[in-house]
């Protein structure tokens, strides 16, 4: 079959979107996952100008103001030292987003690079490191990662090594089935019958083609990293006292809540399911835009 | 099918030994035990090395680490799991107390999100695109972003204002639960909060699950015959649609079991529950061993066995599975 001549000048094509105008289409087919978007920025803008915005100081006690309730002064009240709440909320954006994307992208990289080797190279590899990660698979996550905590501490590194690793195995699976997709595609098998070296194939050919799964994960992930650490903080066993974490700020709400200072639980809790919401829609997006064909769930 | 089952049932044991060393080893990797905790001292001060052999001794800690393992396997296998480092009552006794609360928990909490996730999927699949899809969707990702914890908190505080301003009698937490056996109805009644408190989070995923499932089914060619045949859209659906959807269904709810479990680790904090959750999170702060050992046998076995039935629900439901 042969195509007709095409007789388009460049001035009769349709003129290219720009990046900006490809942006609003996104944005115009995408309205939850923008929406997310919106909430990720908004947190990414609160955590770099947390001195700024925040209208006292987030580590300040006041035994004075103890247990306000909302009003001009404090928006949001102030907890059990007479703390200003939205500032700690302010403040808190810095310590979710910190561990959040940290771990987030540590433990989503390593399944990443574990996943890309045991799809490419199978084999006998494949099938032990599989196992193991089956087997890492059969403790639940949070188990996992407070087992990890108690075991060393809850120094920041610690943490974030916990969810991290908590993350490795979902990445792994997923990464793996991907890799050992692509594994078939007729030009790596060229790559192969060229005699390109075990790096260059990975690296050049497989890698560009899995990076599309790698963003969602990392992105679902970030969600994921914020609702473990505060999990863990709320149980004394994530981020201390003074910093300001929302799972923190959590801490003994159910006792203030039942005494009548609601503040104190609602709205730390109201920003936790704001941000993880902004990352799991914004994830779901990316989902839709970048792999049509993981749509599921 | 038989072949099948056995091949499953000898592939536990190798996870749940690998399982075993796994936490045994994690949990001594670092310098420091329950002893150490308990009559340490802080900061060097006032450190009582006497006390601290002597709890080394009562607690067989001073024992080699390769004499301690084979007896941690050892009680596993024949289900005698010593007593807890710290209150030092059997653990097979603290396990009677709190396991039936935290599996009627869990139970219930499956039951919750089964009653809300799979017709709500459902509902979403059918009217795709409408503003009840729009819904649904909305409250899966919502709910799978809410901390199960801060919405029993949520959940305590509504039922407080609310029956304060209705009856003037503000509701409570309770302090103590009763027994199912004891009384049926007060028990059912108590943990219905907390129950919805887990199971909402895990009612949107399953929303989500069916939806997605149904609508690919929903797709295929046979269901565009039996409409085509002639066959009320009803029946299509149930008959044709719907089973063939619960399959990826079934997977999620075998998974999300032993996720459920895991969950209640922080959910029983919130509303004061002394299930296993509870224990694990103070044996782990207390560096309690073979508490914590234990515990954590105890959710992979749970893992396990579940897997185990999933993948034998699989099979039944799909032929292609077992003659493979």
């Amino acid at each position: 079959m042969t195509l007709p001549e095409t007789t388009l000048t460049n001035s009769e094509l349709p003129p290219t979107a720009t990046l900006g105008q490809k942006l609003m289409r996104l944005i115009r087919q995408k309205k939850l996952g923008a929406f997310g978007g919106a909430i990720i920025l908004a947190m990414i803008l609160m955590a770099l100008f947390a001195e700024t915005m925040s209208p006292y100081d987030p580590l300040e006690n006041n035994y004075e103001h103890i247990f306000q309730a909302p009003s001009f002064e404090h928006w949001f009240g102030t907890d059990r030292y007479g703390r200003d709440i939205l500032s700690r909320i302010i403040h808190g954006s810095r310590t979710a987003l910190f561990i959040g994307i940290v771990s987030a992208f540590l433990g989503a990289t390593t399944g990443f690079v574990l996943g890309l080797a045991s799809g490419y190279f199978g084999g006998t590899f494949d099938l032990i490191f599989m196992r193991f990660i089956d087997l890492f698979m059969a403790f639940p996550p949070l188990i996992m990662v407070l087992a990890i905590v108690a075991t060393f501490g809850n120094a920041m590194p610690y943490v974030i090594a916990a969810i991290s690793i908590s993350i490795i195995p979902d990445s792994v699976r997923i990464i793996r089935a991907n890799a050992l997709q692509v594994r078939q595609a007729p030009y790596v098998d060229s790559a192969i019958a060229l005699g390109f070296s075990h790096t260059r194939i990975i690296f050049r050919h497989m890698l560009p083609n899995v990076m599309a799964p790698y963003l969602i994960i990392f992105t679902a992930a970030v969600g994921g990293a914020i609702l473990a650490e505060a999990a863990l903080s709320f149980l004394g066993l994530g981020v201390n006292e003074p910093t300001p974490a929302w799972g923190l700020m959590l801490q003994g709400g159910t006792e203030e809540s039942i005494t009548g200072v609601y503040w104190t639980a609602v709205f730390p809790g109201v920003a936790i399911t704001l941000a993880v919401f902004g990352f799991f829609v914004l994830g779901d997006a990316l989902r839709d835009v970048l792999d049509p064909k993981l749509r599921r769930g | 099918m038989l072949r099948h089952t056995i091949k499953r049932i000898l592939l536990m044991f190798p996870t749940l030994f690998g399982a075993a060393v796994l936490v045994f080893f994690l949990l001594r990797i670092v310098p420091g035990d329950i002893c150490e905790i308990r009559f340490g001292g802080i900061e060097g001060g006032g450190f009582n090395q006497e006390a601290v052999d002597i709890c080394r001794r009562a607690n067989g800690l001073d024992q080699p680490i390769t004499v301690q393992f084979t007896q941690f396997v050892r009680g596993l296998i024949v289900f005698d799991f010593g007593v807890s480092m710290w209150s030092r009552s059997p653990i097979m006794d603290e396990l009677g107390h709190r396991f039936p609360l935290s599996i009627q928990l869990t139970i219930m909490a499956m039951a919750v999100s089964i009653a809300i996730g799979i017709p709500l999927g459902v509902v979403a699949a059918l009217r795709q695109d409408t503003w009840i899809d729009y819904t649904a969707r909305t409250f899966g990702i919502v709910g799978m972003a809410v901390p199960s914890f801060w919405l029993g908190m949520m959940i305590i505080v509504g039922l407080l204002v609310s029956t304060h301003q209705l009856f003037d009698d503000p509701w409570m937490p309770p302090l103590e639960y009763v027994s199912f056996f004891e009384d049926p109805v007060e028990n059912l009644a108590q943990l219905f909060w907390p129950a919805l408190a887990v199971g909402y989070r895990f009612s949107a995923s399953l929303t989500r699950w069916t939806r997605s499932a149904l609508l690919e089914v929903l797709h295929e060619d046979y269901i565009r015959t039996a409409r085509a045949k002639g066959l009320l859209k009803t029946i299509v659906i149930r008959r044709h649609a719907l089973k063939n959807s619960m399959l990826p269904v079934v997977t999620l709810l075998g998974m999300e079991f032993a996720a459920l479990m895991s969950g209640l680790v922080v959910t029983e904090q919130v509303f004061n529950l002394n299930g296993i959750g509870k224990w694990f999170v103070v044996s782990v702060e207390n560096h309690d061993f073979t508490s914590t050992q234990t515990l954590v046998m105890l959710f992979a076995l749970i893992f396990v066995v579940t897997n185990f039935i999933v993948d034998l629900i699989y099979a039944w439901l799909d032929p292609r599975i077992r003659y493979s």
